[in-house]
């Protein structure tokens, strides 16, 4: 059977990992070869890299750090931020992603899901969708970090990305996100049962029995996570010992 | 001379392949080459692919490479990945375009009508992440690989080859489909060795020593 996975997400800046990070073995905290050789030991299925200030600036940057860590992690890598274009997506696969997220520049532009699954295929397409409850079984799509409505339901749009070509959905859900209070879990079985591609789970994770819920109750199927890692409070090792123990399968 | 020739066709992630291979045979000589001379002057060829068939298809037809393809996967151990697996194949039904047909058989979607699992689940397409590998014959790229062992797979398609002889390896998702071929001097993947850390790692070093024999 496919193994559920365990996806430790990391925020980077210009290059760097920006979320404080205070692995006693680090000497650089923010070097994120460092931080995925790390978290590939420990049995990461994949890592996610978070471009959080995406700015043409320091794009290249971002190149030169996926490549850095491409070099040396021989495990998926997700990549997201900016992805405006199949020229930026073009780009990060040369420098070593694997699958690429598109959030803002697919709201904008929904047609880029075809463009992109068009070229590259939809196992590497992945739909990142931030959304908040605005009413009762109710979730709306938010961009640009977070800030901005878009007045489109999160159900509706996940099934439109799905129909545009994304081969996987990224679900974070904005009331959650650095809460620590576990998954939305109405929200990702909605999603899950509206798509008939893979969901991400993402946002909230407190405890190892959050990620446990996440796949048997919320029916992802991959849990996402990242304070829980970065502050060493939990090892990707200990978070599949507690999947493996409440009977799901995982990559030991 | 050049021990290992990673084929650029304008297509796939060939730099996490050509790096993974560096990984586990640092002494060797590695290119990513797009010129046929240097192809075809190296021991061992790799085509890797990581997009859309009918696309991939294009990009080699327009590259001139389509027969240094042909010529490498006759005369040295050849390692095809992911898409460099399918194209090996006659046809696929992910487009309307003629395949390398190195291998008998066609390349098919996962069918819908298969995904529902006994207790109702649904398994999604793409097939996404880690399922164990079942070696269905004993073969040199195998070796140090514990059978069962979990591979990465990203891919919505998977190769149906006419001769059950050329299986190396099925995964069930949830009907058993074969994800390794190997005939001869040939040895192909659907997963992605390059991806699937120590077992992946493990492939690609025995495919630097292999001599492309079964």
């Amino acid at each position: 059977m496919l193994a559920k996975r365990i996806i430790p997400c990391l925020d980077v800046a210009a290059g760097r990992v920006v979320k404080g990070v205070n692995f006693v073995n680090l000497r650089d905290a923010g070097d994120p070869v460092e931080v995925a050789r790390r978290y590939d030991a420990e049995g990461a299925d994949e890592i996610a890299f978070l471009d959080i200030r995406a700015s043409i600036e320091t794009r290249g940057l971002l190149y030169a750090m996926i490549e850095a860590v491409a070099d040396e992690v021989f495990i998926p890598l997700t990549v997201g931020g900016g992805v405006n274009a199949v020229a930026d997506i073009r780009a990060l696969l040369n420098a070593g992603a694997d699958k690429v997220s598109i959030n803002t520049g697919g709201v904008k532009n929904p047609r880029l899901f075809e463009e992109a699954a068009g070229h590259y295929g939809s196992q590497c397409i992945v739909a990142a969708i931030d959304a908040k409850q605005t009413a009762p079984e109710y979730w709306e799509v938010f961009t640009h970090g977070g800030r901005t409505p878009t007045g489109i339901g999160a159900i509706d749009w996940a099934r439109e990305v799905v129909a545009r070509g994304a081969g996987e959905i990224l679900l974070t859900s904005m009331d959650r996100d650095g809460a620590r209070t576990g998954f939305d879990l109405a929200l990702t079985r909605a999603v899950v049962d509206a798509v008939d591609v893979p969901v991400i789970a993402s946002g909230g994770v407190g405890t190892l029995a959050h990620l446990v819920a996440g796949v048997q109750e919320g029916g992802a199927d991959a849990v996402l996570a990242a304070s829980i890692f970065h502050y060493g409070e939990f090892t990707i090792a200990a978070a599949k010992q507690a999947m493996a123990a409440a009977g799901i399968e995982v990559r030991q | 001379m050049t021990d290992i020739a990673v084929v650029d066709y304008g297509m796939g992630n060939l730099r996490s392949v050509a790096k993974a291979l560096a990984h586990v045979a640092p002494e060797r000589s590695i290119v990513i080459s797009a010129e046929p001379s240097v192809i075809l002057a190296a021991a061992r060829v790799v085509l890797p692919g990581q997009s859309a068939m009918p696309d991939c298809i294009g990009c080699l037809n327009a590259s001139g490479l389509r027969d240094v393809v042909l010529e490498a996967a006759r005369t040295r151990p050849f390692l095809g990945i992911c898409l460099g697996l399918q194209m090996l194949f006659e046809t696929s039904e992910e487009g309307p375009t003629q395949c390398l047909a190195v291998l008998p058989g066609r390349v098919v979607r996962f069918r819908d009508a298969d995904m529902k699992l006994p207790s109702q689940e649904r398994l999604k397409v793409p097939h996404m992440g880690w399922s164990p590998v079942r070696q269905t014959k004993a073969h040199p790229l195998w070796a140090g690989i514990a059978d069962g062992t979990r591979f990465y797979f990203a891919h919505s398609y998977h190769p149906q080859p006419d001769d059950p002889g050329a299986i190396a390896g099925t995964t069930d998702y949830p009907l058993p489909f074969t994800c390794a071929v190997a005939r001869a001097n040939i040895f192909a993947t659907q997963f992605h060795p390059e991806k699937s850390q120590r077992a992946g790692l493990q492939l690609l070093a025995n495919f630097v020593v292999w001599d492309g024999s079964d």
